[in-house]
C-alpha cells in the first residue's frame, strides 16, 4: 500500500519537530555558564511549586478532620490527622452523583460529535485543491474575530429548541475553529505524494481520510481530543445560560452551587461532624481528578509546532 | 495557490467555458463539500445565526412578537445611548479594562520567562517534567480554581490567611474585598495559564536559527547577551501577534472566571460588561439592552483587531 512506503519518512519528520535539539551541549561550560545553569533549574523548580503547591492545599484540606482544624485555627498544609469522612460524604451525596452523570454524558457524546465534526471541516480545508478554500477558510475565521454576544446566542439557542435540555451544552460547542485550523495545519504537514499515490490507486476522499489522513494523525487527534474534554467536563457557562433543570446541572454547577451556599468565609458550624470546607474540598478534589489522571497520558503527544503554526492562519 | 490550481488541471484539447470549468472541478470536490456540511451548518446557525439576532440592539424587543415582529427602537441607537449614559457605565468600562490589561501584562511577561527557562535548561528530561508539571493548572476549570482560592484564601480557614494570621496577626478578606478582587482574578488567571501561555513562545524560540547563537558564542556573549540579543528578538513577531490577538478582546476581561469568582460585596470592583449583560438580559428580561451592549463589546472587540493587526504588519507579524 502507498502508505507502507512513505510513513517512515513522515514519523521521523514528526519527531524532529517535536524534539527540537536543545543547544549544544558540547561547548566549553564556563564557570558563569553552569552557574546560570543553576539558576535556570531552580526557575523551573519554582515553577513548578507555584503550579502545584495550592493543589496540595486543596487535597491536604479535603483531609482534615475537625480537630486538627480546632487545634490549629484553620487549614495547613501537613495535617497529623487525617480523616476520609469528606470524601465519603461527597460519594453519598445525590446532587454530586447526578452531576457526575451529567458531565460524564456530556463529555462522552459532546466529545464524540465534537471529533467527527472537527476532522470533517478540517480535512477539505487541507486539501489545496478544493474549489473555494480561501472563501471557506474566511467563513470559519471571521467567527472568531467577531461575536454577536451573549444574548442572540441565547435567542439562536431558544429557538432551535435546545433551551433546558442536555443538548444545551453540546450543540451550541460542536466546533472550534481553533481546533480545526490546528488539524488542518497538521494535516497538510503529511506529504501530498500520499494523496497523489492514493488518488491514482482510486480511493476516494472519504478513504483517504479514515485509511490515511487519520492513521497518520493520532498525536494531534489525542490533543484536540483532549481539549474537547477539557472543554466538555468544564462545561459551566453553557449550563448557566441555557439550562434551569437542575436536574441536568453538570458537575461543575453543582461544584460552584455546593461553595457559595453559605459564603465562603462563613465560620464552620460547631456541631458539624466533617468541616463543610473538608467536604467541599473533597468535591473540589473529584472533580478535578479525572482530567488530572487523563492529561499526562495525553500531554506527551502535544506538538509545539502545530500549536504554533496554528496560530498564524 | 492559484497557480498550483492551474498546474493540477490536466491539459485538455478543447478549453472548456471558465464556469463549466469550475464546475467540474467544484463536482470533482463533491466528497469534500459533503464532508463540510456538519460543521458549515453549525457554523451558520450557531455563529451567523447570532449575526442576524443582534437585530435585536436596535428594537424593543419582545419574546411574544419575535425578532422581526418587534418594533425598531426610538430613536435606533437608543439601547447604546441608554447604556452609554447610564450611571454604571463608568464603572463597568474601568473594571473591564483595568482586570484585562492587567491579564494582559501579566499574561505575556511571565510566560515568556517560564518559555526561557524551558528554553535554556540543558537538561531534556528535567525540562519535559517541568512543562507537564507547569501546563497542569490551564486543564483545570475555573469552579475548581476557585475552590483552590478558598483554600488558600478564605478569611476564616484559608492556609494564606493562616499564615498572615500567625505571622502578623491579621487577615484579609480577599475574595470580598473591593481592594483585592481584582488581584485575586488576575493572580488566579496567571497561575492557570503561565505554563500553557509559555507553550508558544518556546515553540517560537526553538525555531530560531542555530548559527546565530553560535556566531555569538564565537564572539563571547555570554548566556544572558544571547537572551537578550537573539532570543527575545527571534520571538517578537510571535510576541506581537499574540498581542494583536489579546487586544481584541480587551473587552473580555474573562467571564466565566468573574461570574464564578464574585459576589454582591465586590460588584463595584468585580462587574465587567459581561456579567451585567447576563445579569440585564436573562435575569431581568431586558434582551434589546443587553444585547446593544454585548454588540458595543464585538463592535470595539473587531475595530481593536483590526488597528492592531495594521499596526502589527510594521513588523511583519499581522495575523492576516
Amino acid at each position: 500500500m502507498v502508505n507502507q512506503a512513505s510513513e517512515p519518512e513522515l514519523v521521523t519528520t514528526e519527531e524532529a519537530a517535536a524534539e527540537p535539539e536543545t543547544k549544544p551541549t558540547t561547548a566549553i561550560r564556563s564557570r558563569g555558564d553552569q552557574i546560570f545553569d543553576v539558576i535556570v533549574n531552580i526557575g523551573l523548580v519554582l515553577v513548578m511549586l507555584a503550579a502545584v503547591l495550592p493543589l496540595l492545599v486543596v487535597v491536604a484540606a479535603s483531609f482534615t478532620p475537625y480537630a486538627e482544624l480546632l487545634r490549629n485555627g484553620g487549614y495547613t498544609l501537613f495535617p497529623r490527622d487525617f480523616t476520609l469522612d469528606g470524601y465519603r460524604a461527597v460519594l453519598a451525596d445525590a446532587r454530586l452523583q447526578q452531576g457526575f452523570i451529567v458531565s460524564v454524558f456530556i463529555t462522552v457524546v459532546g466529545v464524540t460529535i465534537n471529533m467527527v465534526v472537527s476532522v470533517l471541516f478540517a480535512y477539505p480545508l487541507s486539501q489545496p485543491h478544493l474549489p473555494g478554500r480561501r472563501g471557506l477558510l474566511f467563513f470559519a475565521i471571521l467567527t472568531t474575530l467577531f461575536n454577536a454576544g451573549i444574548i442572540p446566542t441565547f435567542l439562536v439557542v431558544q429557538g432551535t429548541g435546545l433551551l433546558n435540555t442536555v443538548w444545551a451544552m453540546i450543540i451550541p460547542t460542536t466546533v472550534s475553529v481553533f481546533n480545526v485550523l490546528i488539524l488542518k495545519t497538521f494535516f497538510q504537514g503529511i506529504p501530498s505524494s500520499l494523496f497523489e499515490a492514493a488518488r491514482v490507486d482510486g480511493l476516494g476522499e472519504w478513504r483517504i481520510l479514515v485509511q490515511i489522513v487519520i492513521p497518520l494523525s493520532l498525536p494531534v487527534l489525542m490533543t484536540i481530543g483532549l481539549f474537547y474534554a477539557v472543554g466538555q467536563w468544564n462545561t459551566f457557562m453553557s449550563a448557566v445560560l441555557y439550562v434551569r433543570d437542575t436536574d441536568l446541572q453538570p458537575l461543575q454547577v453543582v461544584l460552584r452551587d455546593l461553595m457559595t451556599e453559605v459564603s465562603s468565609d462563613a465560620p464552620i458550624e460547631a456541631d458539624a461532624v466533617v468541616p463543610t470546607v473538608t467536604y467541599r474540598m473533597a468535591a473540589v478534589v473529584l472533580t478535578a481528578l479525572p482530567m488530572i489522571v487523563v492529561y499526562p497520558f495525553i500531554q506527551k503527544y502535544f506538538r509545539h509546532g502545530v500549536l504554533l503554526g496554528s496560530v498564524k492562519e | 495557490m492559484a497557480s498550483a490550481e492551474v498546474e493540477q488541471r490536466p491539459r485538455m484539447a478543447r478549453p472548456l467555458s471558465p464556469s463549466r470549468r469550475r464546475w467540474k472541478r467544484t463536482w470533482a470536490a463533491r466528497a469534500l463539500f459533503l464532508m463540510m456540511i456538519p460543521g458549515a451548518v453549525y457554523l451558520l446557525i450557531y455563529k451567523y445565526g447570532p449575526m442576524y439576532g443582534v437585530l435585536i440592539a436596535f428594537k424593543d424587543y419582545s419574546i411574544r412578537k419575535g425578532i422581526l415582529g418587534s418594533p425598531w427602537a426610538d430613536p435606533w441607537y437608543g439601547h447604546f445611548v441608554e447604556f452609554i449614559s447610564s450611571p454604571f457605565f463608568g464603572s463597568l468600562m474601568t473594571n473591564t479594562v483595568l482586570i484585562s490589561v492587567y491579564k494582559l501584562l501579566w499574561g505575556t511577561i511571565p510566560p515568556i520567562i517560564v518559555a526561557l527557562l524551558f528554553n535554556e535548561c540543558r537538561q531534556v528530561w528535567f525540562r519535559r517534567i517541568a512543562q507537564t508539571v507547569s501546563y497542569m493548572p490551564h486543564f483545570l476549570s475555573w469552579v475548581i480554581i476557585y475552590g483552590v482560592s478558598i483554600a488558600l484564601l478564605s478569611q476564616g480557614t484559608g492556609v494564606f490567611n493562616g499564615f498572615l494570621r500567625d505571622t502578623f496577626g491579621f487577615t484579609i478578606p480577599f475574595l470580598t474585598s473591593n481592594d483585592w478582587f481584582r488581584s485575586v482574578l488576575v493572580v488566579s488567571d496567571v497561575w492557570k495559564d503561565i505554563g500553557w501561555g509559555a507553550i508558544i513562545y518556546f515553540a517560537a524560540m526553538v525555531g530560531i536559527d542555530r548559527s546565530y547563537y553560535e556566531a555569538a558564542m564565537v564572539d563571547g556573549a555570554g548566556r544572558l547577551r544571547q537572551i537578550w540579543h537573539i532570543t527575545l528578538p527571534g520571538i517578537r513577531p510571535v510576541i506581537i501577534l499574540l498581542l494583536v490577538l489579546k487586544l481584541g478582546g480587551i473587552l473580555d476581561a474573562g467571564f466565566d472566571q468573574v461570574f464564578i469568582f464574585y459576589n454582591v460585596q465586590v460588584y463595584p470592583s468585580g462587574d465587567i460588561i459581561d456579567t451585567w449583560v447576563y445579569r440585564a438580559g436573562l435575569e431581568n428580561l431586558n434582551y434589546s439592552l443587553a444585547a446593544a451592549v454585548g454588540l458595543f463589546k464585538s463592535v470595539i472587540g473587531l475595530v481593536l483587531i483590526v488597528v492592531a493587526n495594521r499596526i502589527a504588519k510594521r513588523w511583519n507579524a499581522q495575523l492576516w
